[in-house]
């Protein structure tokens, strides 16, 4: 079965079948939205089962000629880390649809458009990390900017058009770039051989240092905008606290992650030796990012605001995670990126629904929840424990992997990331005194607490933060073959005990 | 009875009474706190079951492990989730399992009238699944996992009342502080692993051999500055007297008997590194040595019951400290202290919420006074425990503290005499400050408003305080008859050489502890009980009575270094944020796009400039391609 094909088209042709209904059919186009993600989910998991755990080889290979001239393919196919992304991204869309119910109503276009735009996004999230040529690569990575920014833009709040127009301008630069570096790729290609958008083909092209530094730049500024690392991150706040809570988790949980897979997936393989010259500068702004997203996240006042800086913290994570170069920091990598995706799902979907019944996103106009909704104000706090790493939780796990092997590399870079963990409690329990503690503040008196449709949204997301939390292994066991044959293939091995230089 | 499976009972059982509690809702909040204290009372069944099993095995028999599963395996990072079970961790379980479900029995009363009690009972069970998966890990990772659930727990219980604004920032405070000292143990499984490569304690026991006294050290700091977080000793000891915002069991179990001694039993855990790593061990001896000064200091000077004794906690456990810095010898005292000491200050505890249940929530014990009259079983098993932690032969605290002491002075040189006379000088002002609590509350004529009717608490509340009573009694003795717990324990330290260095015999250090605490008696006696005690705190004190009064300052200090230049950087970071960063990337781009019309799109143009912006992307795509394949 070509499942990567068929997972594509699925929402594609659940997209096709809303579009065809009549416009005041939008309770309609909600279930079959709900139906058809559901149905790639299901799929993916049956996909993951025949998935051969110990090969580092991309499985479920398909490759169809595409435009021959110039030499693309409609090529796919997918490794562990890809895998748990695409795990990752169905998971969370269904939830999200199911979570955020009514987001379609009332924005600038209708509810139908709405779940055409979800739908088409899940089939591009998971056409970028299954496409194994660039140039296909490259045509996603473009063409989900599209849905995403309709979805700010027409079904968002506040400064919503500005925020659309700068998260665009942001990706659309660093794609430009990307593009260039694409096409440089594509010139040498064609002066070592025939010309080739094949990733495989082009690991193995000899590139000067010089060509090969400044095409790793290309690709690597576009991911650090979309990951985002810091100074690149300015237009996250804006298009998460523009965004519907929903489609701020696709854009945070989902499509950010587009930024960390591409420099795992493309920095490393395609310039190993611009990857080692860029490294230390890399770890550095990934240290600056842990502690300058968290300091932002302790300032902020807005709590869809809030949570993107919290996001940039966690992003300097990962980039530190696969820089260092360890198996242990790059394996934590990836796990962090499936892991953060459902803590920062669980933070944005409760947030939404705290401000969608209160009218505000102001975390002071909140006040004394916890014994006004006790279950809403509980998944916020189990969702901020998880983002704050609590041993025991999926997000511990990932983090510390990501720090011990940082440490085993990069001591001093490792000690200053560990000053996030004390910020990371600042910036949770700031807004969960301010907003669930104390008394109740006027204007939270008549809150009404999660109702059912809404604790079916959020279980499995809690469910999957405590399970993973004690038993990692079904993702690290997927996770840790291609972390280990990455580090491999760049020559580097695991540090091994110094017993401290004795 | 039990196969070694059981040890996952012992953790398993609070912990699904915690799930199941809160899970369950308000559906169960008719049984809910008799199911928590029934799982509370069977992990004790459990633990003592262990304990004759374990004490029927030979010594060296007598450790058990039992992996439950691969927890994290990455490279060669491999850790289990593992229970260990050795002499160590069962004087815990014991302790742990045992005033615990004490402490159950006396709130089921104690917190009788609150609408939440369930969730209280919750959070107790909670707590004793984290103390014990902290206690029984059997590598830090593990550890780590209790270490950070009983400061979860610690934070839910201390704000357990948090619509107070105070008590929710309390709970807060006790929670960061703890993550700084968390932090210190996060850094140290890092270096264990660079080092040693494994991060389980017979792992790192093993190597600690072959590793550098560099790297032990670094170890031995990280994990000291973990165990100040976790038992608030000097410089982390801030967040401990607010926490007393928590209801009065929580203050008894948590911090006093039980998670406050965390930190004791992570050096005593650690041991081989720290006996490999003397510069380590030296600044362990000297926070301790600190830090029960100043709790004692802070303790003379104190209104607030509860937080005289939480200032007597901090001190106390600054012997334990004290005491697990002085290498093997150490060992097995700090942890015998820790044991009285947890019986001593559990009943203390209960009993100040015995009075404050007596005399509506009164804590300030200047308005307290005669209280024995009304009161005459919280007033004798709070008198048991006075005596003890005064160190009065026979009482537990004679035996535990004493060895102490001792210790000190016998370990050598300067360093000896000068620690041996702080521990002395220590309990002269222990003396002191518990007698002062002790005649102001009970002694002497009422000084309280004659709306309160003070009167005995029920029978639930009297029980677990009679209990722990005898054991404020009677521990001490038990522990230390043929040197039982020494003996005990003596298999898992290794044991070096004795060097006498007994610069004095045992009973003249008795006698001068004596002298000292008599000393300190006698003051107390002539200020409080032989002049008239205002119910209002004088105004006209020593410098040194105010220093005191504001904890020596370690707030203001905290804030003066820590919060309020931190306050300073986020600000300056947030506005820094919007204006350079964000304000720079805007520049390039109007400069770039020339007018920034696409910025200042409006509601109509917003298809349009999109359509306009994949028009450009297209053709220059189209056109890059073009020109490549020419």
């Amino acid at each position: 079965m070509n499942y990567l094909t068929t997972l594509m088209l699925l929402p594609i042709l659940g997209a096709v079948l809303i579009a065809l209904l009549p416009k005041s059919q939008g309770l309609f186009a909600k279930y079959a939205a709900l139906v058809t993600t559901i149905l790639v989910a299901v799929l993916t998991v049956v996909m993951a089962r025949e998935f051969i755990r110990d090969s580092t080889d991309l499985q479920f290979v398909e490759s169809y000629d595409w435009i021959k001239s110039f030499g693309i393919k409609f090529a796919v196919g997918i490794d562990g880390i890809a895998l748990v992304l695409i795990l990752m991204s169905v998971i969370l869309t269904p939830i999200v649809i199911l979570a955020g119910w009514n987001e379609s109503e009332g924005g600038r276009w209708s509810v139908k458009t709405f779940y055409i735009l979800i739908l088409i996004l899940e089939a591009m999230v998971i056409g970028v990390f299954a496409a194994s040529d660039v140039f296909l690569f490259y045509v996603f990575f473009e063409a989900m900017l599209i849905p995403v920014y309709f979805l700010i833009g027409g079904y968002g709040s506040g400064a919503r058009t500005a925020a659309a127009v700068k998260f665009l301008i942001y990706s659309l630069f660093g794609g430009l770039l990307m593009l260039a570096s694409i096409i440089g790729l594509y010139v040498i290609s064609g002066q070592q051989g025939d010309h080739t958008f094949d990733l495989q083909t082009l690991s193995t092209l000899q590139i000067s240092s010089t060509t090969q530094n400044l095409l790793f730049l290309g690709f690597f500024i576009a991911f650090a905008i979309k990951a985002p690392l810091f100074p690149f991150h300015t237009w996250l706040p804006d298009a998460a606290a523009a965004g519907t809570p929903g489609t701020s988790v696709l854009l945070l949980g989902i499509l950010d992650k587009v930024g960390t897979f591409g420099m795992i997936r493309y920095c490393l393989t395609l310039f190993p030796d611009a990857t080692k010259t860029f490294t230390p500068v890399i770890i550095v702004f990934s240290v600056i990012s842990i502690l300058y997203g968290a300091f932002l996240a302790i300032g902020a006042r807005d709590i869809k605001r809030l949570i993107a800086y919290t996001s940039i913290s966690h992003f300097g994570f990962i980039t530190l995670g696969i820089f260092a170069m360890t198996t242990q920091g790059h394996s934590g990598a990836t796990l962090y990126m499936f892991n953060h995706g459902f803590s920062t799902a669980a933070l944005f979907l409760v947030a939404g629904w705290m401000i969608s019944r209160r009218g505000s996103s102001t975390i002071s106009d909140f006040g004394g929840l916890q014994r006004i909704t006790p279950v809403m104000a509980w998944s916020f706090f189990l969702a901020g424990m998880s983002s704050l790493a609590l041993p025991g939780l999926s997000s511990f796990v990932s983090e510390f992997l990501v720090l011990v092997g940082t440490y085993t590399r990069y001591p001093a870079a490792a000690i200053i990331a560990t000053f996030g963990i004390v910020l990371a409690a600042l910036y949770i329990l700031i807004p969960v005194q301010k907003a669930l503690h104390g008394p109740t503040s006027p204007g939270n008196e008549n809150l009404s607490d999660l109702n059912l449709r809404e604790k079916i949204a959020i279980a499995p997301v809690m469910a999957a933060i405590v399970f993973l939390g004690f038993y990692p292994a079904p993702l690290l066991n997927v996770i840790n073959p291609i972390a280990q044959h990455t580090i491999a293939q760049l020559g580097f091995t695991d540090p091994v005990p110094t017993n401290g230089g004795k | 009875m039990f196969n070694t499976n059981s040890l996952v009972y012992l953790i398993g059982l609070p912990l699904f009474g915690a799930t199941f509690l809160l899970l369950a809702g308000r559906k169960v909040d008719k049984w809910g706190h008799i199911l928590a204290t029934v799982l509370s009372g069977s992990a004790f069944i459990v633990g003592v079951d262990q304990f004759f099993q374990m004490a029927n095995r030979a010594p060296e028999d007598r450790a058990i492990t039992q992996v439950l599963f691969s927890w994290i395996n990455v490279g060669t990072f491999n850790v289990d989730a593992a229970l260990l079970l050795d002499q160590l961790s069962i004087c815990f379980v014991l302790l742990i399992t045992g005033v615990g479900t004490l402490i159950h029995i006396y709130s089921i009363a104690y917190m009788s009238h609150d609408e939440n009690r369930r969730r209280f009972f919750a959070y107790l069970n909670l707590f004793i699944a984290a103390m014990l998966l902290l206690v029984l890990g059997n590598s830090y990772l593990n550890l780590y996992v209790g270490w950070e659930g009983v400061g979860l727990a610690s934070y839910l219980l201390i704000g357990f009342w948090n619509q107070k604004p105070a008590y929710a920032t309390a709970s807060k405070k006790a929670f960061i502080a703890n993550r700084v000292g968390d932090m210190g143990l996060s850094l140290a499984i890092m270096i264990a692993f660079a080092t040693l490569g494994t991060v389980s304690f017979a792992g790192v026991a093993e190597k600690s051999h072959t590793a550098s006294q560099g790297a032990l050290t670094a170890i031995g700091i990280m994990l000291l500055v973990a165990a100040t977080g976790k038992s608030a000793q000097f410089p982390l000891q801030a967040w401990l007297g607010d926490a007393m915002a928590g209801p009065t069991p929580v203050s008894a179990l948590i911090h006093a008997a039980t998670m406050v001694t965390a930190g004791v039993y992570l050096i005593v855990r650690s041991n081989f590194i720290f006996d490999a790593a003397p510069t380590a061990q030296l600044l362990v001896v000297i926070i301790g040595a600190i830090t029960l000064m100043f709790g004692a200091i802070i303790g003379t000077a104190k209104d607030d019951i509860k937080k005289a004794l939480a200032a007597s906690t901090m001190s106390q456990i600054g012997y334990m400290v004290l005491a697990s810095g002085l290498g093997p010898v150490g060992y097995a005292f700090a942890i015998m202290h820790l044991l009285t000491h947890g019986f001593f200050k559990a009943g203390m505890f209960l009993g100040a919420g015995s009075v404050m249940h007596g005399m509506d929530d009164e804590v300030n014990m200047r308005k307290f006074g005669g209280i024995r009259l009304f009161m005459p079983i919280t007033f004798v098993t709070f008198g048991l425990g006075y005596l003890a932690i005064l160190g009065v032969p026979p009482f537990a605290g004679f035996y535990s503290k004493d060895k102490i002491i001792e210790t000190a002075f016998y370990s050598g040189g300067i360093k000896g005499i000068l620690i041996g006379s702080v521990a002395l000088l220590g309990a002269g002002i222990t003396a002191f400050y518990m007698s002062r609590l002790m005649i102001l509350t009970f002694m002497g004529t009422p000084r309280y408003t004659e709306d309160k009717n003070p009167h005995e608490s029920s029978f639930l509340i009297l029980l677990p305080m009679a209990i722990l009573a005898i054991g404020s009694v009677a521990s001490g003795f038990l522990l230390s008859h043929g040197n039982a717990l020494v003996n005990w324990l003596s298999p898992l330290f290794e044991m070096t050489e004795e060097t006498e260095n007994e610069i004095m015999p045992p009973i003249v250090i008795s006698s001068l502890a004596l002298v000292f605490v008599a000393a300190g008696f006698a003051l107390a006696w002539k200020m409080y009980a032989r002049s008239a005690v205002s119910n209002t705190a004088p105004t006209d004190v020593s410098i040194f009575t105010k220093a005191a009064r504001r904890d020596l300052f370690q707030d203001d200090f905290n804030e003066a270094v820590f919060m309020r230049p931190g306050q300073l950087l986020t600000k300056t970071l947030v506005s820094t944020d919007e204006l350079l960063v964000d304000g720079t990337v805007r520049g390039i781009g109007k400069a770039a796009i020339g007018s920034g019309n696409l910025l200042r799109t409006t509601q109509t143009g917003f298809v349009r400039s999109y359509a306009a912006l994949i028009l450009i992307g297209a053709i220059s795509l189209i056109a890059a391609i073009w020109v490549v394949t020419q």
